[in-house]
C-alpha cells in the first residue's frame, strides 16, 4: 500500500512538449510511472517519445482514462491549467511549476473544492511511491521501498533526508513534496490523516521550514488525530528575520512562524526534532523500537 | 515587494480612499517650497521599510513652516535600524476622535483573502492580537464573489455606531479590497483608519506588500520598487538565477535547494560558525551559475571560509564539480573552501575535484565542521 499514488496510477503531462514537461515525462516513463498521454494545444495528434499528444485534458481524459495529472506549463498559466484538468474530472493533480501568482491559486481554489480534485503544489517537486510510481522531477534512484511516510515543503532537502533514511535501510512507503507556496493544495494535515489510514506505513517523517504556521497545525492535528510515531526536521532555526507580512502576518497566525515556536509545538504533540538532518534515521528507529 | 507609506496613499487616494493632504519630499528645499506659512498643524514623517520608525524619533509634529524645516532637516538623513532616511511625508495633521485597524491579507489556513478588522486601531495592534484576539474580526472571503456589499456593511457596524461613518467605512474597505485584487497584493493594512473630530473617515497610514510572482503584470507596482543597496545584490543575483540574502557571518555558503541551503545555515551555527549568506544556485548545474556564485562569496570581505553543500538529484555533482574548477581557474583566491558533494554521480565529481586539492567531505556536519576550522 501507500497513499495516493501506486503501481494503477495513469498519468498524463500538461506542458509536455516544453523543456521541462518533456525531459521529465521522460524519466518518469523510465522508472516506470505510467504516462499514457500529455496535453498541449495546438499539438494533439502528435507523439513525443511514443506519448499520445492531445490538445485538451478533457480529450487525454477520455482516450487514456488518466486519474492524475502533472503540470509543467509556465506560472502565468498554471493555475487554468489546473481548472481544466480538475474540470475534466482528473483525480490528482501535482502542479510542478514555481513563481504562480497567488491570486491566481486563491481562484482555483473554490473550484477544485467542489470539483473534489486533490492538489499538491504549485513550486513543488512532485511525490513517489518508491518501485511503483514516480510524478514530479524527484530523483528516484535514491528511494527504496517500505515502510516510512514522509512529507516536506522543501526539495533537494528531501532528497538529504530520503537519502540519509535510505542508506540506514529505511524504506518510504510515499514521499510528497507538498511545495512551499503560502496557497497551496494538500497540507500536512490531509497527508498525516492518509499515512494514519495507511497501513503499511509504520512512522512518518515531517520536514519543515520557517514561515507560516502550518507545522504548529500539523503538530496539532498529530496531538489529537495520531496513533504512528512521527519525526520532524525544521529548516532555517536560524534564518534572519524580515521575511514576516507586516502586522497582519502576525496576526494570522497569532505571532507565529518561527523555528522556535514550531519546535515547541512538536515537543508539546510528543514529536522528537532532529537538531540536524543526519538524527532523523536514529529517531526513527528508536520511535520504532529498531 | 514593499513600498513606502506616501506610495502606499498614492495608491488610497487613486482608488478613491480618503487620507490626508500632504506630499513626499526628498531634501529640506522641497518641504520649504511645499509648506506655507501658515497655521496648519503638520506632521513629518520618514519614509523607510523600517517598523518602529515613531520610536526611532522619525515621526515628528510640526506647528508652523519654520518648525517643519526643521523637523524634516533633522530627519532627512537619519539613520533608522540601518536605514538611511532618503524622504519623509509631510501631511497635515488631523484632529483624531478614535482609531481603527483594518487590513486584508492572503491567509494560507483559509487560502483566501482574509479581512481583518478591530476598534482597537493604531501601533499595538499585534499586541491586540496576542492578548485578545477576540477584538479581531476575521473575515474569509470568497474570491469568486469578491467582497460583497453586505458584508463589508457588517463588519462596519461591528466598528462604528453613526450610520454615517458605517457607510463611509463600507465605502473604504469596498475600495480597498479592490485596490488589493487589481494590484496583486499580500497585505494592504490602514493603521489606522480614523474618525476625525469633524466626523470623517479617513486612512492615516498605510502599508502595502505585493506579490513577486506577479509583478510581471503590475507594470505600475513594479515602478514604484526602490531598492537599497544589499537588495539590489539580491536582485542581480536573482536575475543570474541564483537566490541570495546576505547575512554577517564568515562562512560563506552555496547550496542547491532553499531547504537545504537554509539547514546548511542552520547547520553552521549549530557548531559554532555564522553564516555569511543564504545562497540557492537552483536546480541547474550550469558552470557559469557556479561561477557567479563564487564571485558573490567571494565579494563579501567577511567571508574568512566557503562551504559548498550540493545534494545530487537533478543536478549532477559532476557537473558541478566542473563548474567549480572552471571557476576556480578564473578566480584566485586564498580563501579556503569546503565541498560536499552526494547524491547522483558524486563519486566522479569528488574525483574530478582531488586534483584541485581542495578538501571534500562526504556529509553536510563534516563539511560545516571543516569550513568553520578552517575559518580561524
Amino acid at each position: 500500500m501507500s497513499i495516493l499514488i501506486n503501481k494503477e496510477t495513469k498519468l498524463i503531462v500538461q506542458g509536455i512538449t516544453g523543456r521541462d514537461g518533456a525531459f521529465h515525462a521522460g524519466k518518469m516513463k523510465a522508472y516506470g510511472t505510467h504516462v499514457v498521454g500529455g496535453v498541449s494545444p495546438g499539438k494533439g495528434g502528435q507523439h513525443i517519445d511514443g506519448v499520445p499528444i492531445f490538445n485538451t485534458v478533457k480529450e487525454a481524459r477520455e482516450a487514456t482514462d488518466a486519474n492524475a495529472s502533472v503540470i509543467f506549463v509556465p506560472a502565468p498559466f498554471a493555475a487554468d491549467a489546473i481548472l481544466e484538468a480538475s474540470f475534466a474530472g482528473i483525480e490528482l493533480v501535482i502542479a510542478i511549476t514555481e513563481g504562480v501568482p497567488q491570486q491566481d491559486m486563491i481562484r482555483v481554489m473554490p473550484f477544485i473544492k467542489q470539483n473534489g480534485t486533490k492538489l499538491i503544489g504549485p513550486n513543488c517537486p512532485g511525490l513517489i511511491t518508491p518501485g511503483e510510481c514516480l510524478i514530479g522531477i524527484l530523483p528516484g534512484n535514491i528511494f527504496l521501498q517500505g515502510n516510512i511516510g514522509l512529507m516536506s515543503r522543501s526539495g533537494t532537502l528531501t532528497y538529504e533526508v530520503v537519502n540519509l533514511l535510505t542508506e540506514n535501510g529505511l524504506g518510504q512507503t510515499t514521499c510528497v513534496g507538498i511545495g512551499g507556496d503560502p496557497v497551496a493544495g494538500l497540507y500536512y494535515q490531509d497527508l498525516l490523516q492518509m499515512f494514519e489510514d495507511d497501513p503499511k506505513t509504520d512512522a512518518v517523517v515531517l520536514i519543515g521550514e520557517i514561515g507560516g504556521d502550518a507545522e504548529e497545525q500539523a503538530a496539532k492535528f498529530i496531538k489529537e488525530k495520531m496513533t504512528k510515531p512521527v519525526v520532524a526536521f525544521i529548516a532555517g532555526q536560524t534564518a534572519p528575520p524580515g521575511k514576516r507580512m507586516g502586522h497582519a502576518g502576525a496576526i494570522i497566525s497569532s505571532g507565529s512562524g518561527t523555528a522556535e515556536e514550531k519546535i515547541k509545538a512538536f515537543g508539546d504533540a510528543g514529536v522528537p526534532v532532529a537538531k540536524e538532518p543526519s538524527q532523523i534515521p536514529g529517531l526513527i528507529k528508536s520511535k520504532l523500537g529498531l | 515587494m514593499k513600498i513606502h507609506e506616501y506610495q502606499a496613499r498614492d495608491l488610497f487616494r487613486a482608488y478613491g480612499i480618503p487620507v490626508p493632504d500632504g506630499a513626499v519630499c526628498h531634501t529640506v528645499d522641497e518641504v520649504r517650497a511645499l509648506v506655507p506659512d501658515d497655521n496648519q498643524l503638520r506632521v513629518i514623517k520618514a519614509q523607510v521599510h523600517a517598523g518602529g520608525r515613531g520610536k526611532a524619533g522619525g515621526v515628528k509634529l510640526a506647528r508652523s513652516k519654520a518648525d517643519a524645516i526643521e523637523n524634516a532637516s533633522k530627519i532627512l538623513g537619519m539613520d533608522i535600524k540601518g536605514y538611511t532616511v532618503e524622504k519623509v511625508l509631510v501631511a497635515n495633521a488631523v484632529d483624531i476622535s478614535k482609531e481603527f485597524y483594518v487590513g486584508l491579507i492572503n491567509d494560507r489556513n483559509t487560502k483566501s483573502v482574509t479581512l481583518m478588522a478591530s476598534a482597537e486601531g493604531g501601533v499595538e495592534i499585534e499586541e491586540v492580537a496576542k492578548v485578545s484576539p477576540e477584538k479581531i474580526i476575521k473575515l474569509s472571503i470568497n474570491p469568486v464573489a469578491g467582497l460583497m456589499d453586505w458584508q463589508a456593511r457588517e463588519i462596519a457596524f461591528k466598528l462604528f455606531t453613526d450610520i454615517k461613518h458605517v457607510r463611509a467605512a463600507t465605502d473604504i474597505l469596498k475600495k480597498l479590497y479592490k485596490l488589493y485584487i487589481e494590484t496583486d497584493s499580500t497585505l494592504a493594512e490602514i493603521n489606522p483608519l480614523v474618525i476625525t473630530e469633524q466626523g470623517e473617515v479617513m486612512a492615516i497610514d498605510g502599508k502595502m506588500n505585493f506579490d513577486d510572482n506577479a509583478l510581471f503584470r503590475q507594470d505600475d507596482i513594479l515602478a514604484m520598487r526602490e531598492v537599497t543597496e544589499d537588495e539590489q545584490k539580491e536582485i542581480d543575483a536573482n536575475e543570474k538565477g541564483l537566490s541570495y540574502i546576505k547575512l554577517d557571518g564568515s562562512i560563506g555558503c552555496m547550496v542547491n535547494g532553499a531547504g537545504l541551503a537554509m539547514a546548511t545555515m542552520d547547520m553552521i551555527k549549530l557548531y559554532g560558525g555564522e553564516p555569511a549568506n543564504f545562497l540557492d544556485i537552483g536546480g541547474s548545474s550550469n558552470p557559469q551559475k557556479v561561477i557567479d556564485a563564487m564571485n558573490i562569496l567571494l565579494g563579501d570581505t567577511n567571508v574568512k571560509a566557503v562551504m559548498i553543500n550540493i545534494f545530487g538529484g537533478i543536478t549532477r555533482c559532476d557537473d558541478v564539480a566542473r563548474g567549480l574548477i572552471i571557476a576556480l581557474e578564473q578566480i584566485k583566491t586564498d580563501i579556503p573552501i569546503v565541498v560536499r558533494l552526494s547524491g547522483t554521480n558524486a563519486k566522479e565529481g569528488l574525483e574530478m575535484l582531488k586534483a584541485t586539492g581542495l578538501p571534500t567531505v562526504s556529509t553536510m556536519s563534516e563539511a560545516a565542521q571543516k569550513a568553520i576550522e578552517l575559518s580561524k
